[in-house]
């Protein structure tokens, strides 16, 4: 797929989020006003949301949203699914004309569970790990074909366009959240193109991020050890697989993950007392190459809850305010104050020291 | 002259160009109303005549960033990342926080911080001749403080904290070559640059920060008489040029 845009434009990406820890559901038009106040750190080049809780009444279900660039990529990709899924509803992506937005894909989405006999036959006893192999066969295998989102309860919808006009066209208004993540890009190493918008996501995990990944090709081979294919062109798609692995499949607590993601220094660790001193050379020692370098700012959203993470010498901007159930995070305080007039509480986060927010535990959604 | 501008809603540019012209003007007491976010107010402005700016609202990244005019700005909330960035001339007090990258580069005038400060505050700040970098923090400041810092005086007073909040992060001073950086604890050594030494305030050093404490303390209303020069340590390069063998070959 080649939707690219031309030229450079001299600016910085805005990452933004929040969450309602009681899971109250928060209009889409609310997270758009958050990303339109820092239209000076976007670009035209990409920008994108994830939002938590908006299909409700499937929520048993895996939505799958697919961008094609092609009828027979649609055709052929479809064949598979139903030959692995139960599909309960199939349907054209609802979006609106937008001036400024061209050269869109077809987009359609798919709420899905796995089917009974394709599960046994592929000696999985777990739909999820199903699911991403699935997703990861699509999109590194079927020429055209794009699942940029396959969580349940959650949907990623993102293009190439300011943070507005694909909220637009997406007509993210329409949705309610109880947590939003959103992004607005400005490409600096590699093309702005519709799968390479923010967030990147797979299975309930989805990430936005500011900056740059110069252990990319490090976590990339780590990554395809662990049976994943980075397709997307893209730095922060290994993002979203290296917190899948930690987490999902290796069950490391968000809190540990992140400190694998940005580890404690060498002799900040020899300084530590026992059992941490242990346990982050251990971590340092078993996740090396899942380390991440580099300047980065990121948002992670995990269905029922969100974090941010900085590189662990904060290269790259985030600010975190909480008021009342509502924990915020974005590149700018002002974003926040655009939404939130008085927070409680306003702080810079340390480097490498994760922000969690997370719904209150007695809060089904 | 009382000037009021509402910047509810306007980009930076125009922003500006409404700042310009009120000074142009001769207006020398204008408060900025609705700040939301706007970057680079005042940057680069020259001006003549000393004129007061207070600023209602967060201001956006960079603000001040080269000026070199005799404005003071007060800002009444918090402030976001490079505030004085290369600035040469003018004062800024911020009744609040202070992002990332404040004072980065900062060649003269001042930037007193009535709260915290973020990382990498103060960074290769500079004097020369009649100039000098001055920087003076009423909380705590993450890691960085001071890197690369070539001139000026910087401080950090460690008020207000919330339990366990260091008064300053890791890598305080690495690289520094140059100027001079109080700091009210005796705080632990492994966190400053090598290319520092701490030591102990002389009779001199506690006249010159009296008097820069004195100034802070009226700008932003507080009480200082309380803090005494035993509590403080000074933090100076061990050389003037670091890093003159480092390329010579």
């Amino acid at each position: 797929m080649t939707y690219v845009s031309e030229g450079r434009i001299a600016s910085g990406c805005s990452v933004g989020a929040f969450i309602d820890r009681s899971g109250r559901a928060i209009s889409g038009d609310v997270v758009v006003e958050l990303m339109a106040s820092m239209r000076d750190r976007a670009t035209d080049l990409g920008a994108g949301y994830a939002g938590y809780g908006i299909y409700p009444d499937l929520k048993d279900f895996y939505a799958l949203h697919i961008m094609y660039d092609s009828p027979t990529a649609q055709v052929r990709t479809e064949e598979m699914l139903r030959s692995r899924f139960a599909i309960k509803r199939d349907e054209v992506m609802p979006t609106r004309q937008v001036d400024s937005i061209h050269a869109a894909p077809l987009l359609r989405r798919y709420f899905v569970r796995p089917s009974h006999l394709a599960l046994a036959e592929s000696r999985l006893d777990e739909e999820d790990e199903f699911v991403r192999r699935t997703v990861m066969q699509i999109n590194a295998g079927l020429e055209g074909a794009f699942v940029f989102s396959s969580g349940k309860n959650m949907g990623v919808f993102k293009g190439v366009g300011y943070p507005e006009e694909i909220a637009e066209f997406f007509r993210i208004g329409e949705y309610d959240a109880y947590c939003w993540i959103a992004h607005g890009r400005f490409p600096t190493n590699t093309p702005g193109w519709w799968g390479g918008a923010h967030p990147f996501s797979v299975l309930n995990w989805s990430i936005v991020h500011n900056g740059e990944i110069s252990s990319y090709g490090i976590n990339r081979r780590y990554l395809e050890m662990m049976g994943y294919r980075c397709t997307l062109m893209t730095d922060t798609e290994v993002m979203a697989y290296l917190v899948d692995l930690l987490v999902r499949r290796h069950g490391l607590p968000a809190y540990l993950a992140c400190k694998v993601l940005a580890p404690p220094f060498w002799d900040e660790i020899d300084r530590m007392d026992e059992p941490d001193r242990q346990v982050y050379e251990s971590l340092r020692i078993v996740y090396g190459s899942a380390s991440v370098n580099g300047p980065f700012s990121i948002v992670c959203g995990y269905g029922r809850g969100m974090f941010g993470l900085n590189d662990r010498i904060k290269l790259r901007p985030m600010i975190a305010a909480e008021k009342g159930d509502m924990v915020y995070i974005a590149s700018e305080e002002s974003a926040i104050r655009a939404i939130e007039a008085n927070p409680q509480r306003v702080w810079n986060p340390r480097g490498g020291e994760p922000v969690i927010a997370q719904l209150y535990e007695d809060v089904a959604v | 002259m009382k000037t009021i501008i509402d910047a509810t809603s306007l980009h930076y540019r125009h922003l500006n160009e409404n700042l310009r012209k009120a000074l142009a003007a001769g207006a020398t007491d204008i408060t900025v109303k609705g700040v939301r976010g706007q970057r680079y107010i005042c940057a680069g402005f020259t001006a003549e005549r000393p004129a007061s700016l207070t600023i209602e609202g967060i201001p956006g990244n960079d603000l001040a960033a080269f000026m070199n005019a005799p404005l003071t700005i007060r800002v009444k909330g918090n402030t976001q990342d490079g505030v004085a960035n290369t600035m040469n001339e003018g004062k800024i007090v911020i009744e609040g926080d202070a992002g990332d990258v404040s004072g980065y580069s900062m060649r003269g005038g001042k930037l007193f911080i009535g709260g915290n400060a973020g990382y990498r505050v103060g960074i290769h700040a500079k004097a020369y001749r009649d100039r000098a970098a001055t920087v003076v923090v009423a909380g705590s400041a993450q890691d960085f403080f001071g890197e690369y810092m070539a001139g000026g005086i910087m401080a950090i007073l460690g008020l207000d904290r919330l339990a366990g909040q260091p008064i300053v992060g890791s890598f305080c001073a690495t690289g520094m070559h140059g100027g001079t950086i109080f700091i009210r604890e005796h705080i632990d050594p492994r966190i400053v640059g090598k290319e520092a030494a701490i030591s102990e305030l002389s009779e001199g050093d506690w006249r010159e920060l009296g008097v820069l404490l004195d100034e802070f303390a009226t700008d932003l209303a507080r009480d200082l008489s309380h803090l005494n020069k035993s509590e403080f340590i000074k933090i100076e390069p061990v050389s003037g040029r670091p890093y003159g063998r480092l390329y010579a070959y």
